[in-house]
């Protein structure tokens, strides 16, 4: 069935978009930084590694220049900012616009191909023979783990502890002698590193880098954040959230694979993230009533535009299934904070 | 101790907003002396506070700390002489981390901070010793996040955090004020009580003219960016508060008859 083909590949479309996630995840949640830079870096990523695999590097030491030059995006972002003060998304949006001209310099044009060249799928298509899909899959499940492993130690140490202490209260971290400048550099140059690693697997796994390929790159990032909280809650521990991260960032990519094959215009698709961010994010600041009234108007606007109307409420009911359980789950394993509470009071 | 000389101050400078909050300060702290400061709203009791621990720059003056000039260091980088605790209970915690968090941050103030662990076991033991001289249960919360504490919980826990390691200076900035009557007073003589047993020296901003009057060896009184007033040692235990209203009245002829320091 098409559909479910188009499932296997937005499941690993996701994983591979899930590194960006978690790029995105750093900057936005941990260090409440609105950052732009991620569509110029995220093309950053996917050009450098094209064009030194096509320059005849390995397609794994690729990804290695290509975290290296996300990393200097997000330094100067942060320098824009913490130095001269520019506004954060202005920042942003200035080093993504410069890396627009950047990337077509690197590329020598607008895109590059790696039709026929080797890439870390065909590298390890040669030695276990299997689908596209299934060898992107492992790569990123595998690639992941190791990243979210790599995170969980980070912000455990003090350098991470100041870091997430600077996203949560500046002033505190100042006067507690850690330098908040210092530490929003380092959290945009780990974020924006991350962002070109996911563009650089994801120009290998579709077998070319463009300059255009970064486009939305923080709106669907924040899609698949919120899509994880909802779906899976912010509870347990910090691996438990980035890898909730990763989850959103896969079911986004399913949500889209399944209303583009139930006839959704792909030009279309920017809206619909547009409104599931912006619905998303007005979830916590309207009342329970409005809250139902949107979730159905989405409901409503979703079916309207691909013109079926038991898919998408098996979409809605799938959904909701997988809350249920992981709700359940979370319940079981997790100390409630709040009866905590009321034990110390 | 502390020197501070000439120091002045203006905001938005050049524009019709101009505002003049320090006007020349000097201000010299012997060790361990424990200051209240006192002074009606927009006095510059802030600014002078926020001056010390390099939120802002001088615009004229030194500071000299310990004998070190820190008229020029960053606000990160004098921390390690500093504690601080703010009007606002937000400000002094971070909410969505955990309480041994904060602390084992508040532990390192001062050092250089590395790719070692955020937290070890043996801080934990010792800040659940601290957290039991508080008296507020906090020792059996250790991994509450912040933001389900009080306001009055907070500010002890900023209080601890700020002392944790033994600052050359306190700063307290109405650290009481936005707390209930009762909760303050705990607050308030858990400062003494941390004051005391470190032997700390301390500047205490505070809108309540008995607890000026009250706590500490020396009172200052601020008025329009200067001090005006300048008390220490027997004379200060004697003063009333009748005193200190009528020494309000001659500087600015009655202006402060319906300030909130009145009410206090
Ligand atoms: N960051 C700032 N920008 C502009 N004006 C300020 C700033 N901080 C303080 N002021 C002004 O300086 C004056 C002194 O303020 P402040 O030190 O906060 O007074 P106090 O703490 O004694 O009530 C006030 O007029 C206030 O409006
Ligand atoms: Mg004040």
């Amino acid at each position: 069935m098409n559909i479910l083909l188009a499932i296997e590949g937005a499941i690993s479309q996701g994983v591979l978009w899930g590194l960006m996630t978690l790029g995105v995840y750093i900057t936005f949640k941990i260090l409440n930084f609105a950052d732009m830079t991620v569509d110029g870096s995220f093309a950053l990523g996917g050009a450098v590694s094209a064009i030194l695999i096509v320059k005849g590097m390995n397609p794994w030491l690729s990804l290695i220049p290509a975290i290296l030059t996300g990393m200097v995006a997000g330094g100067i972002t942060g320098i824009l900012h913490t130095k001269i003060k520019i506004p954060e998304i202005l920042a942003g949006i200035l080093t993504m616009i410069a890396l627009y001209s950047i990337n077509i310099r690197i590329m020598g044009q607008a895109n590059t191909s790696l039709l026929g060249e080797s890439t870390v799928i065909s590298i390890l298509n040669g030695m276990i023979g299997a689908s596209t899909n299934t060898l992107a899959l492992v790569i990123g499940v595998i690639v992941s783990i190791i990243v979210i492993a790599i995170l969980y130690w980070f912000f455990g140490t003090e350098v991470g502890s100041a870091l997430r202490a600077t996203g949560n209260n500046e002033y505190m971290v100042r006067a507690l002698g850690a330098n908040t400048d210092v530490m929003k550099i380092i959290g945009l140059m780990l974020g924006n590193g991350l962002v070109a690693l996911s563009g650089a697997f994801v120009a290998q796994s579709q077998g070319y880098a463009d300059v255009g390929m970064g486009q939305g790159t923080i709106v669907i990032g924040l899609a698949s954040i919120i899509i994880g909280e909802v779906v899976f809650g912010n509870r347990f521990n910090f691996a438990y959230k980035l890898a909730a991260v990763v989850g959103g960032s896969i079911i986004y990519r399913i949500i889209i694979a399944v209303v583009l094959q139930l006839g959704m215009k792909s030009t279309d698709l920017k809206l619909l993230t547009a409104i599931i961010v912006a619905f998303a994010l007005a979830m916590p600041v309207v009342s329970k009533k409005v809250r139902y009234t949107l979730c159905v108007l989405l409901v409503a606007f979703m079916i309207l535009v691909t013109k079926q109307i038991v898919p998408i409420l098996l979409i809605v009911l799938a959904l909701i299934i997988v809350k249920l359980i992981s709700s359940v789950i979370c319940k079981v394993f997790q100390k409630d904070e709040s009866k905590q509470e009321v034990k110390g009071a | 101790m502390l020197k501070i000389s000439g120091v002045t101050k203006t905001f938005n400078a050049g524009t019709i907003n101009e505002k003049k909050a320090l006007n020349g300060i000097d201000l010299h702290l012997k060790p361990k002396d424990f200051v209240t400061i006192i002074g009606g709203n927009g006095a510059g009791k802030s600014t002078m506070l926020n001056m010390i621990a390099g939120v802002y720059n001088c615009d004229t003056g030194s500071i000299v700390l310990s004998n070190e000039d820190i008229t020029k260091q960053p606000e990160h980088k004098r921390a390690k002489l500093l504690g601080r605790v703010f009007q606002d209970p937000m400000r002094g915690t971070a909410a969505d981390m955990e309480i041994e968090e904060n602390l084992a941050m508040a532990y390192r103030r001062g050092k250089v901070r590395g790719l070692s662990w955020g937290i070890t076991k043996e801080e934990k033991a010792l800040y659940v010793e601290k957290l039991k001289m508080l008296d507020l249960g906090l020792e059996n919360r250790m991994t509450s996040k912040v933001g389900l504490l009080s306001g009055g919980q907070r500010q002890a826990l900023t209080l601890l955090m700020a002392t944790l390691q033994k600052p050359q200076l306190l700063l307290l900035d109405e650290h009481t004020a936005a707390l209930d009557p009762k909760t303050a007073h705990k607050v308030l003589s858990i400062t003494e009580h941390i004051i005391n047993e470190q032997g700390l020296t301390a500047l205490m901003v505070t809108h309540n003219m008995k607890d000026a009057i009250r706590l500490g060896n020396r009172l200052i009184m601020m008025h329009e960016g200067r001090i005006i007033y300048d008390v220490e040692g027997e004379e200060k235990k004697n003063l009333k508060v009748e005193d200190l209203l009528k020494k309000f009245e001659t500087v600015s002829n009655g202006e402060f008859a319906n300030d909130r320091m009145l009410l206090a």
